[in-house]
């Protein structure tokens, strides 16, 4: 239980790491991105957007934070 | 050879060198405190360990189909490299420390010295385990971003043989200087990988997603673009930010 509980951290910290929501927003822009394309909707400009979203928005929490 | 390709070897062998630096810090400090034999066998199954990993999960995500495989990897390089990212631009913003090699050095050095004596199988324990746990630790990130950059593109070998030169390289380089490589930009080869990765997660992810790029490879470059602009953007708005606070706070 021990070593399921330890495997499973280290993923959880080695893919989300410190900021929970950024992988959360970067996983909903990639999800509304395959259901537009799966639309018809050729949305390439979407996960970009959204990834310098992500990124400003995780960057600037972390340093207000001081 | 594509720029994709290009690219590819420049991030894994950028990446690779990074995480060999931080590895041979923790290995000297060992080997130098409680002697090499250990410290070297540990280190070594370590890179054993990670290149059967390599071998064996370049291979085997060959069967999955390409599209899929790009979606899933794409999604795990986005996480990962805007960890990176993220990180780096907080250091070069003033808002995290940068790693200080020659200090995790001293450290490793005063905690290998206060270490009891336990042997195992021959081996001084505490450096076999030390540094085994360090070089693996270490060298799976280099794993991730090998496995997941080569089989996006089909280029595993070609991914690890930049790895393992990056690896070469910093081992000699520490050789030569008889002590951390203290002198690396950590940082500014982070923030630079960091870009690559999210870009290559950005691009082959809505890929996968079923997306196509305006001007396929090119859109890649794109991408890069917009996210080093924004990346410096964000560093010199910390900056000014560290700045304001600090003469405010002289002046109150």
């Amino acid at each position: 239980m021990r070593f399921v509980r330890s495997f499973a951290l280290f993923w959880w910290n080695f893919v989300v790491g410190d900021d929970w929501r950024a992988a959360l927003g970067l996983a909903v822009a990639l999800g509304a991105t395959y259901v537009l394309a799966h639309e018809g909707v050729n949305a390439w400009w979407l996960l970009p957007i959204g990834v310098v979203i992500v990124l400003v928005a995780s960057v600037w929490r972390e340093a207000t934070i001081d | 050879m594509s720029s994709h390709t290009i690219l590819i070897l420049l991030g894994a062998f950028a990446a690779s060198a990074v995480e060999a630096v931080e590895a041979l810090t923790i290995v000297l400090g060992v080997g130098i405190v409680r002697g090499w034999r250990s410290t070297l066998i540990g280190a070594g199954l370590a890179g054993v360990v990670l290149a059967v990993l390599i071998a064996a999960l370049g291979p085997a995500l060959r069967v999955v189909p390409i599209e899929t495989l790009r979606l899933v990897v794409g999604a795990l390089l986005l996480a990962f490299g805007m960890q990176w990212l993220r990180k780096a631009i907080l250091r070069a913003g003033g808002y995290k420390p940068m790693k200080d090699e020659d200090e995790a050095f001293r450290r490793q050095r005063e905690l290998a010295a206060a270490a009891g004596q336990e042997e195992r199988a021959g081996l001084d324990w505490y450096s076999f385990t030390v540094s085994f746990k360090g070089v693996l630790l270490e060298g799976l990130e280099v794993v991730f971003i090998v496995i997941s950059f080569g089989s996006a593109q089909g280029r595993v070998g070609l991914a690890a043989a930049a790895a393992g030169a990056a690896v070469v390289l910093v081992v000699l380089a520490g050789v030569l200087a008889r002590g951390p490589l203290e002198r690396v930009p950590e940082n500014s080869i982070k923030f630079a990988v960091g870009i690559l990765l999210t870009s290559f997660g950005c691009f082959w992810g809505a890929e996968g997603a079923g997306v196509d790029w305006p001007g396929d490879e090119a859109s890649l470059l794109a991408v890069i673009a917009l996210l080093g602009a924004v990346s410096f953007l964000l560093v010199r708005a910390l900056r000014r930010r560290r700045v304001a606070a600090v003469t405010a706070g002289a002046g109150a």
